[in-house]
């Protein structure tokens, strides 16, 4: 996401999708179009609503979609949008089927579309805006990139730095299920790569191992990590709220995630009031 | 949500899957034919070494055993139903399952000739013996990908049509019916050639209800309809937040300092007075609830809301000690409220848990 993210909203006539519209605008994020098929013609919040993703690209030269469709039409909107040229799909739906989850994040990957979700928060860039629900005034401008699987946590943790004087450069809500498009693995190359990042803070939970993979990336990262896991005292075989927060067979414990980030080289804190403690430490300011 | 062993087996012999002869039953049963297989019809993993799956010859044996599971517990779980099943001239045992992988982000299919045993002990030990194959979800899946899955592993000839028809069954119930698991251990190949599903476990996945049917199952009828995600635990504390990693985190903090979470309890986005009143209403129904953790991070939830739902309920239980750290929409309202009800109120998470356990402790 940066300045030339022209993004749409599928489901933008929506209760959720006119809201949140409103606020992305407000944080100056370029929303060019809205779909919802059956009410092209209307306006939101100023924006031209259109029946299909096509006709948004079109008219619009469109590149990012964000999704507020309801759950059963997620798989449909999603392969629309990846059909219709769409380069970056951030899908804020919970509770899609893992079935068509499978199906849109493999459809993705063949065709080069990067999807950020399901039940992610989206992702917020306080310099140029922000595509889904992360609300603005936990973020402040500056150089900490933040990557979690989690909605209000994140935000906590957002509030967090900002009051301990830390700003952030881009924060990535990854998204909650068992399926997500894109991992922690995925967006920390970024961040390494990202010239306004000086240091990234992940905020992992039970369950998978998408934290266990991104060490591999943490070992040889030229920035320091500084590690959150939420869901230590968390039982085995229960589901904590998160579809994907579940740890089964023995997969999936905090403390697994813990050794491993440990092992790799990130800082791991056991409280949140830790963080910028450890941010003062590696990267002064 | 979890099926009973018998629902996944009705479930198979819709698919063409082989499964012993049997049923299920709730009561003393009239007559066997051959030596029988009693399964009690619990959730719990483990259940053969608990106890829960026994043998017997005849009509008297079977039934002495049938009314001593179905008056016991499997590690908590109360025995209401069990199977009774033929037992099967047991030649071979394999594993077989279909996962999710959260990695490869694929349906992976596991397939073991070490069957009916512990298959992560398996997979600790020789995980050689373990085969893994990924399916791209975009393709068909046809049966001749399992036959030379197994083919490759070595399986002889007279064995791999039939085992690969399974595992093409499994694979379409697998998708057709949202299943997030699929598991048959054992899978068993019988003297007479047979290949009989002796086990099953599915796991559905409760986000695909608007196009499945999932009232036939026992766990979804018996499920409660609340207004908010709810985990019961087993300590004395319970534990509130809106969102699920912050509720974790809260959990987490208030076991840091001492405590045991006796709940976990996420009352969503933008929860109304009502809901919020309804989740404390829940986590105080139990009786050992010493005292109750509240955290919220308001974003569309209002502090005001949550704050008149907390008074609101306290009212009917003086005696419960609180602690709230709440912060974000309409952060001052909910102080206020709070404050002119004596409702302890704390601007951080480390110190509304810290006050919390020091209340406890007095």
């Amino acid at each position: 996401m940066d300045e030339n993210t022209r993004a749409i909203v599928q489901g933008i006539t929506g209760r959720q999708g006119s809201f949140h519209t409103k606020e992305m605008l407000e944080c100056g994020t370029k929303i060019v179009a809205g779909v919802t098929p059956g009410k092209g013609g209307r306006e939101v919040h100023g924006v031209p609503v259109y029946d299909t993703v096509k006709e948004a690209v079109e008219k619009h030269d469109a590149n990012a979609s964000v999704l507020f469709v309801p759950a059963p039409a997620v798989k449909d909107a999603v392969y629309e949008a990846i059909d219709g040229g769409i380069e970056l799909i951030v899908v804020i739906t919970e509770h899609v089927p893992v079935q068509d989850t499978l199906d849109m994040v493999n459809y993705g990957i063949k065709r080069g579309v990067r999807i950020i979700g399901p039940n992610t928060p989206g992702i917020a860039s306080p310099k140029v805006g922000k595509l889904g629900i992360i609300p603005s005034r936990v973020l402040k401008e500056g150089h900490i990139g933040m990557v979690s699987r989690s909605g209000t946590l994140t935000y906590e943790i957002a509030h967090e730095l900002v009051v301990n004087g830390y700003g952030q450069s881009t924060c990535v809500g990854i998204g909650g299920d068992l399926i997500v498009g894109t991992d922690f693995i995925d967006v920390l190359p970024l961040f390494d790569r990202d010239r306004d990042t000086d240091a990234v803070v992940m905020i992992g939970e039970i369950g998978g191992s998408s934290e266990e993979v991104a060490c591999e990336y943490i070992k040889k990262m030229s920035k320091p990590v500084i590690a959150y896991i939420a869901g230590i005292s968390a039982p085995e075989g229960k589901r904590m709220g998160h579809a994907g927060a579940i740890v089964e067979r023995g997969v999936g414990t905090a403390e697994s995630k813990i050794k491993a980030l440990k092992e790799a080289g990130a800082y791991v804190v056991r409280r949140i009031s830790e963080i910028p403690k450890v941010l003062r430490e590696v990267i002064g300011k | 949500m979890k099926l009973h062993e018998y629902e996944a087996k009705e479930i198979f012999k819709e698919y063409g899957i082989d499964v012993p002869k049997g049923f299920v039953t709730s009561n003393k049963i009239e007559k066997i034919e051959g030596p029988v297989v009693i399964k009690a019809q619990v959730l719990v993993g483990g259940r053969g070494k608990a106890g829960g799956v026994v043998f017997a010859h005849t009509v008297e044996e079977a039934n002495r055993k049938i009314e001593k599971l179905l008056n016991s517990s499997i590690k908590g779980e109360k025995v209401e139903k069990v199977l009774v099943e033929e037992k099967l001239p047991v030649k071979k045992e394999y594993y077989l399952a279909i996962v999710v992988d959260r990695v490869e982000k694929k349906p992976l299919i596991l397939f073991s000739t070490e069957g009916g045993v512990d298959i992560e002990e398996v997979a600790r030990r020789n995980p050689e013996k373990i085969v893994k194959y990924y399916v791209d979800p975009l393709r068909e899946f046809l049966p001749y990908m399992a036959r030379v899955m197994l083919k490759d592993h070595g399986l002889p000839s007279q064995e791999i049509v039939k085992i690969a028809d399974v595992i093409y069954k499994m694979y379409k119930l697998f998708r057709e019916m949202d299943a997030t698991l699929v598991e048959i251990n054992p899978l068993v190949v019988t003297e007479d050639g047979r290949v009989v599903a002796a086990d099953g476990v599915i796991h559905l996945d409760e986000d695909a209800y608007f196009r499945q049917d999932y009232t036939r199952f026992e766990e979804y009828r018996k499920r409660e309809n609340l207004p908010f995600a709810y985990v019961e635990l087993d300590g004395d504390i319970g534990v509130i937040g809106n969102g699920a990693g912050l509720t974790l985190a809260s959990m987490d903090i208030i076991k840091e300092y001492g405590g045991n979470p006796a709940c976990f309890l996420d009352i969503g986005g933008g929860a109304s007075e009502d809901v919020v009143k309804k989740a404390l209403e829940k986590v105080l129904e139990r009786e050992n609830i010493r005292g109750v953790f509240i955290n919220i991070m308001a974003g569309i939830t209002r502090c005001d809301e949550v704050a008149r739902g907390i008074v609101e309920v306290l009212k009917n239980h003086p005696d419960v000690k609180v602690s709230v750290r709440m912060m974000g929409t309409r952060e001052e309202e909910g102080r206020k409220i709070l404050r002119e009800n004596g409702i302890p109120l704390e601007d951080s998470i480390e110190k509304a848990a810290k006050k919390l356990i020091e209340m406890l402790e007095e």
